[in-house]
């Protein structure tokens, strides 16, 4: 009597994660062996009813991508971190500066930066995603010319950025001057749009962990941005992923950089709120 | 003589007129999301049907759902349910209501609809990106529908 309801408890136990995560696995991402990557964490509030938990799109990958991503040197996103590196330390402009002379050392100074963009700026009165940001300090800063929105440079900038932060959690304000655009990035997000008629939702919450051809579905969290495709063989950035999303439902686009996906970058990141900056992660 | 012949082209046209296709905008569906007519008029082929069913740039049933009937094509998704016995779950009315239109059949469903044209946000000229560029042609044509159905059909259980 005694073994068996043991037993029963203890399928519970195995039964119950397979079903509340769908699909997700059960592996561990330490990076480099020190930096502990939070893949999971409880749904931020204001996911409750929709979301219990929330999951790295890293769990869904195959085990062969997931180890590229546990070792800087078997991760090809890092070397666009060094190209980056030679960027932030270049003088470019009228101004004659480079991204060091007002910033000193990446390593300090942008420290948990990614974690909380995008974030309201104040003198501009909108919100910011780290792109707007980075080509404001090109034009404005340095007088230098903006970079290509979500082109290869920019990519790179993004996550020489974005590694300062690993392992912190992600933690995108949507309250206070944001909350509107946050709304408006919800709606987004719920949007069915193209021809196939399809949301961000109907994919990435209500389809997450099952499969669409031999692609496994994520929650489409952005805490891993930019990251590398090994399919593609580059850094894509977030608004580079919507647009293919978008695309895939039959639709016409936003373009990168569009109030749009501004609005929707913010509303997906707080999705994530709690889950690990991993930029540059690897997926296929 | 003469009589016959004139009631004969008099048929043949009216005929005619009967087979051609059922434009999607004139679907006719019953309160549960079937379509009792032939879209086409034509009967399926059901051959064709498991084909449109597997190909990626046609049906592409497979991404979403498995299906043993078709198990050389790699790769079936499970965002929707296993069609194996679907024929004995749902009649030929029925599963044309499915595909013409599946949000008539089950509300808020994310399967596509494959012979609809209009009421959609943002439609796109195919997957380019680009904004559609003039009426939009159904996912489907009316034929490929009825050879769907026709391979549909043939999966039963029972
Ligand atoms: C037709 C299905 C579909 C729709 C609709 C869709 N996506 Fe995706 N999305 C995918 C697939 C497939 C992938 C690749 C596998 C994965 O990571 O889920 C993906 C990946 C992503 C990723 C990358 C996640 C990671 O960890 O690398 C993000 C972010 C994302 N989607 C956001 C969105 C947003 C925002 C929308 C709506 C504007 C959207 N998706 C709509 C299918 C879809
Ligand atoms: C994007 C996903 C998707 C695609 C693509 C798709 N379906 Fe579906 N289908 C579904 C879902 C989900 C359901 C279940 C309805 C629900 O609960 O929303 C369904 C239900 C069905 C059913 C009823 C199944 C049953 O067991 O009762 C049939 C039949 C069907 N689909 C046929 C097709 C065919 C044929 C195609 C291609 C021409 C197709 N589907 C393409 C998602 C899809």
């Amino acid at each position: 009597m005694k073994f068996k309801a043991m037993t029963a408890i203890a399928a519970l136990a195995v039964s119950a994660p397979a079903l509340l995560l769908a699909d997700a696995d059960d592996d561990t991402l330490i990076v480099n062996g020190e930096i502990e990557m939070i893949t999971k964490a409880p749904a931020p509030e204001h996911l409750s009813g929709v979301l219990d938990e929330i999951v790295s799109g890293w769990h869904m990958r195959s085990d062969e991508t997931q180890v590229m991503q546990a070792d800087d040197f078997d991760n090809p996103g890092m070397i666009y971190t060094e190209q980056a590196l030679d960027d932030w330390n270049a003088v470019n402009g009228t101004k004659g500066k480079s991204c060091a002379s007002c910033h000193g050392d990446v390593e300090e100074s942008m420290k948990g930066v990614r974690a909380v963009y995008p974030k309201w700026n104040d003198s501009k009165e909108k919100v910011y995603t780290m792109e707007m940001q980075i080509n404001d300090c090109l034009t404005d800063g340095m007088g230098a010319d903006a970079w290509k929105k979500s082109g290869a440079q920019m990519a790179a900038m993004e996550a020489l950025i974005s590694v300062q932060s690993r392992g912190m959690p992600m933690n995108v304000a949507i309250d206070g001057p944001a909350e509107a655009t946050w709304e408006w990035g919800k709606e987004l997000y719920y949007t069915r749009t193209g021809q196939l008629d399809l949301s961000c939702a109907s994919c990435h919450e209500e389809n997450y962990g099952n499969h669409i051809r031999s692609d496994h579905l994520s929650q489409g969290q952005t805490n891993g941005f930019p990251v590398y495709r090994l399919k593609n063989a580059k850094l894509t950035t977030v608004h580079g992923r919507f647009k293919g999303c978008v695309r895939d439902t039959r639709a016409e686009t936003y373009s990168p950089g569009s109030d749009e996906f501004v609005a929707l970058e913010l509303y997906v990141a707080s999705r994530g709120n709690g889950l690990s900056v991993e930029g540059p992660s690897v997926r296929n | 003589m003469k009589l016959s012949t004139l009631t004969l082209v008099v048929s043949v046209a009216a005929g005619s007129a009967m087979a051609g296709p059922i434009a999607p905008a004139d679907v006719v569906f019953t309160e549960y999301g079937a379509v009792e007519a032939s879209l086409s008029g034509q009967p399926g082929d059901a051959a064709n049907g498991a084909k449109i069913m597997t190909t990626k740039s046609t049906g592409n049933c497979i991404a979403c759902h498995e299906v043993s009937a078709l198990s050389e094509a790699p790769f079936h998704g499970n965002v929707g349910p296993s069609l194996d016995g679907v024929a004995d779950r749902w009649s030929e009315a029925e599963l044309r209501g499915i595909l013409s239109n599946a949000k008539k059949t089950y509300e808020g469903t994310v399967m596509p609809a494959y012979y609809k044209v209009d009421g959609f946000t943002r439609p796109g000229n195919a997957y380019t990106g680009k904004a559609a560029e003039g009426a939009l042609d159904p996912l489907l044509s009316a034929q490929q529908i009825e050879d769907v159905v026709a391979f549909l059909s043939t999966l039963k259980d029972e």
